[in-house]
C-alpha cells in the first residue's frame, strides 16, 4: 500500500451529509472487470442525463479538476461496501478526506488504500469549511500526518487525532496481510482448539 | 462480568492482537461474490499468497445473475466476463462456486442461512454490506471491502478495532399489515442513517422476539442502513428449530453440543451497552420512504414533510430529494401513481415475503401499465414457492417470475427501471439512480409492493387485506 505522510493541494468542498457510495462510485452502465476509476467518481452527479457535464457540480468546476483533499459532511461513504468508492478518489488524486464523520466500512477502505480520513472538532470543521469556500480552489491546503495537522492557505492550523494504529499503517504503508501473518501460529492454534471444541464450526458442507 | 451477545462472539473469535493494536477476529465462513472477488484473486496471486481455508470459503454468483429463464446472460453484456473470472479464480483456489445452475444458487445472504452454512454464534464475512442479514440467526457478520476480502482469503481473519455495543429494544405489538421491514424503517426514522455508526446493534424486546426467523433477517438486513456494520438478534428456540435439519447444520451428538453452546450466547442480565435505546412498535402502521435516503420514512397514511423549518444546508439537501422523487411537501403519499414494482432482494425475497405478497395478489390483476417483477432470493425459495403454486399466483396477476438473483436491488444484472419511473421496491436502498438513472424508488414491505401493483398507485395494503374494504 502507498504510504501517506503529507499532501498539499486543492481542497474541494462538498458540504453535504450522508454522501453514499452509490453516488461516489455508481455501477453505471453495468459492472466491469477493469474500469477507469477516475471516470467513475461521482459519474452520475457529474453528468446530466443527456451525458453532458453538469456545470453546477463542484467536481466539474475548472479549479477543482485535480483536487487532493475533499472536505465534506457527516456519515461520508455510507451504503454499499464497494471499495471502488475509494479507488475513484485515489485515481482522481484525492488522498485526504476531511469529513464531519465517516461510515464505518468506508473509513476502513480509506485506510486500506493510503487515504487519510480526518475528522476535526466541530468548531474547527466549521472554520475549515469557511476557509475552503474562501480559497475556492485558488490556494492550497496541506494535510500532514506526521504533525497531525491541516494547514490552510492563510496559515491557520487545525489539529486532528488519528488512532496510533491507523497512523502507523498510513505512515509506513504497511503490508496489512504481512502484519497479520505474524500471528500465523496463533491462527493455527485457534483453528486446532476450535476443531476440538466445536468441530462443526471448522468444517462446512454436508457430511 | 456480564457480557453481551456481541462480546461473547468477539471473545470466542479473537485470535490475537497485532502490534498495531488491531485484533484478528476469526471468520468461520467467508462467502465471496463475483463483483469483488476476481479483483482480490488477482491481487492475492500477484503477491504470491494462497487462500488459507478454501474449505470454509464459498463463491456466490448473485449480483450479475440474469433473472431470465435459465439465467440467460444475453441481456447483460459485461456479465459473462465477470462470471468467468469468478469461476476461474474460484477453481484455481479450490473454492466451491454456487453457479447459476446450482440447486443452491441465490443471493448469498439468503443461501447461507437456508443451507445451515451460517449458525448462531458464528462469524461470517461477505464483500457486501448486507452481510448483516444473517444476524437474524444470532451470527456476527461483517460486510467488507475488496482489500479486507483479500486479507480474509489469506488469513481467515479480519483485523479490527472492537466496535461499541448498542441495544435497540423494540416494544409493543405492530398493527395489522406491518412487517419486519416496517419495524426496520420505523427504527431508521428514529435513529437516522448514521445512528448506529461505530456500533454493533443487538435488537431485543418483544417485537423483535415475535418476528419469524425470516423477519429477523429482514430487520438485521437494514442495520447497515442505520450506519452499523452489523446487527443481531440472539438465537432462541425458534431459531434453533428453524436451523434443525438444514443440509449443513450439525447433526446427532454435535447438534446437541452446538445447541448447548448456543444457549449460552444471549446477553447476560446486567451486561452494559454503550448505547441503549428503545423504539415503540405498538400499533405500527405500514411504513414507506418518500425520499432518497432510507431514513426518510413516513406512515403509509402520512404526508410528505416540509423542509421549510430546517437549517439551510439540510433544507437544500431535502429539497433535492423532493425534486428527485417528484413529490411536494404536504402531499399525501398514498395515491401517487406507480409505474413499476419489484419484489425481491436479500431484504424481502424469502418464502414468507412471497407468500405475503401472493395473498394480496391472489385472484387479482396488476393495474394496466404497471410492470411488476418478483425474484425469489434463491433457487430453493423459488422451488419452495413453486411447490406452493405461488409462481402461478404471481404470473396470473401479471408479474414476471424471475430466476433468483440480486436483480433490481442494485441493477448490476441489467434489470432496471426507466428514467422518471416511480418504483415500489422491497429492497434496502432508495439512493438516487440506484435502480437505474432517474428512477424514483420507494422502499416498502412485500404487502405494500403487492398492493401498489394491483391499484397502480401507492396504496395502504390494509385496504386489500382479507376483510378490508
Ligand atoms: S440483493 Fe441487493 S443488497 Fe442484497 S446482496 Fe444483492 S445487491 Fe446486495
Amino acid at each position: 500500500m502507498e504510504k501517506f505522510t503529507r499532501i498539499t493541494g486543492v481542497a474541494v468542498p462538498l458540504f453535504e451529509d450522508d454522501v453514499n457510495t452509490d453516488q461516489i462510485a455508481p455501477v453505471g452502465g453495468g459492472p466491469r472487470l477493469d474500469q477507469n476509476y477516475a471516470e467513475v467518481l461521482f459519474s452520475n452527479r457529474r453528468n446530466l442525463p443527456d451525458g453532458t457535464p453538469d456545470p453546477d457540480f463542484v467536481f466539474n468546476w475548472p479549479q477543482y479538476r485535480a483536487p487532493s483533499i475533499l472536505v465534506t459532511g457527516r456519515n461520508f461513504g455510507c451504503g454499499s461496501s464497494r471499495e471502488s468508492a475509494v479507488w475513484a478518489m485515489t485515481a482522481t488524486g484525492v488522498r485526504c478526506i476531511v469529513a464531519r464523520s465517516f461510515a464505518d466500512i468506508y473509513r476502513e477502505n480509506c485506510l486500506q488504500n493510503g487515504v487519510l480520513p480526518v475528522t476535526l472538532a466541530t468548531t474547527d470543521a466549521d472554520a475549515l469549511e469557511a476557509l475552503v469556500a474562501k480559497a475556492d480552489g485558488a490556494a492550497t491546503f496541506t494535510a500532514d500526518l506526521d504533525a497531525q495537522r491541516i494547514t490552510a492557505p492563510d496559515g491557520t492550523q487545525f489539529a486532528f487525532d488519528l488512532p496510533p494504529a491507523d497512523r502507523m499503517r498510513l505512515l509506513e504503508g504497511l503490508d496489512d496481510i504481512g502484519l497479520s501473518l505474524k500471528l500465523d501460529a496463533d491462527i493455527a492454534a485457534w483453528e486446532r482448539r476450535t476443531a476440538d471444541a466445536m468441530p462443526w464450526m471448522q468444517r462446512a458442507g454436508a457430511e | 462480568m456480564p457480557r453481551t451477545l456481541f462480546d461473547k462472539i468477539w471473545d470466542a473469535h479473537a485470535v490475537g492482537t497485532r502490534v498495531d493494536g488491531r485484533v484478528l477476529l476469526y471468520m468461520d465462513r467467508h462467502v465471496l461474490h463475483e463483483l469483488h472477488a476476481p479483483h482480490a484473486f488477482k491481487k492475492l496471486q500477484a503477491a504470491g499468497r494462497k487462500v488459507r481455508r478454501s474449505d470454509i470459503t464459498f463463491s456466490a454468483m448473485d449480483h450479475t445473475a440474469s433473472t431470465r429463464p435459465g439465467h440467460d446472460q444475453s441481456d447483460n453484456p459485461n456479465g459473462k466476463a465477470i462470471a468467468d473470472a469468478m469461476r476461474e479464480g474460484s477453481r484455481r483456489n479450490n473454492i466451491r462456486v454456487f453457479d447459476f445452475d446450482d440447486p443452491e444458487h441465490g443471493i448469498s445472504h439468503v443461501v447461507a442461512p437456508e443451507l445451515g452454512m451460517v449458525l448462531p454464534g458464528a462469524t461470517h464475512a461477505v464483500p457486501d454490506s448486507h452481510a448483516c442479514t444473517v444476524g437474524g440467526l444470532g451470527a456476527l457478520a461483517f460486510g467488507v471491502g475488496t482489500t479486507e476480502l483479500e486479507h480474509i482469503l489469506a488469513t481467515q481473519t479480519l483485523a479490527l478495532v472492537k466496535p461499541k455495543r448498542m441495544r435497540i429494544t423494540l416494544t409493543g405489538r405492530p398493527g395489522a399489515g406491518a412487517e419486519a421491514k416496517d419495524i426496520a424503517l420505523r427504527i431508521l426514522r428514529e435513529i437516522g442513517v448514521s445512528g448506529g455508526r461505530g456500533h454493533i446493534i443487538e435488537f431485543a424486546g418483544e417485537a423483535a422476539r415475535a418476528l419469524p426467523i425470516e423477519g429477523r433477517m429482514t430487520l438485521c438486513n437494514l442495520t447497515i442502513e442505520m450506519g452499523s456494520r452489523s446487527g443481531m438478534i440472539a438465537g432462541d428456540d425458534a431459531t434453533f428449530q428453524w436451523i434443525a435439519g438444514r443440509p449443513w447444520a450439525p447433526k446427532g451428538a454435535q447438534w446437541e453440543q452446538a445447541l448447548a453452546h448456543w444457549r449460552t450466547l444471549p446477553s447476560d442480565d446486567g451486561a452494559a451497552f454503550d448505547r441503549d435505546i428503545s423504539v415503540d412498535c405498538d400499533g405500527l402502521a405500514p411504513q414507506i420512504t418518500w425520499g432518497t435516503d432510507p431514513a426518510q420514512v413516513i406512515d403509509i397514511s402520512g404526508r410528505i414533510p416540509d423542509p421549510a423549518a430546517l437549517e439551510p444546508g439540510k433544507r437544500a439537501q431535502m429539497e433535492k430529494s423532493l425534486a428527485y422523487m417528484g413529490v411536494s411537501p404536504g402531499d399525501a403519499i398514498e395515491g401517487l401513481p406507480v409505474q413499476r414494482v419489484f419484489i425481491g432482494s436479500c431484504t424481502n425475497a424469502r418464502l414468507p415475503d412471497l407468500e405475503l405478497a401472493a395473498n394480496i395478489l391472489r385472484g387479482r390483476r396488476i393495474a394496466p401499465g404497471v410492470k411488476a417483477l418478483v425474484v425469489p432470493g434463491s433457487n430453493k425459495v423459488k422451488r419452495d414457492a413453486e411447490a406452493k403454486g405461488l409462481d402461478r399466483v404471481f404470473m396470473d396477476a401479471g408479474f414476471r417470475w424471475g430466476e433468483s438473483a440480486c436483480s433490481m436491488c442494485a441493477g448490476a444484472n441489467g434489470d432496471r427501471g426507466e428514467p422518471g419511473e416511480r418504483v415500489l421496491s422491497t429492497t434496502n436502498r432508495n439512493f438516487e439512480n440506484r435502480q437505474g438513472p432517474g428512477v424514483r424508488t420507494h422502499l416498502v414491505g412485500a404487502g405494500l409492493a403487492a398492493a401498489a401493483a394491483v391499484t397502480g398507485r401507492i396504496t395502504d395494503v390494509r385496504k386489500l387485506m382479507a376483510g378490508g374494504a
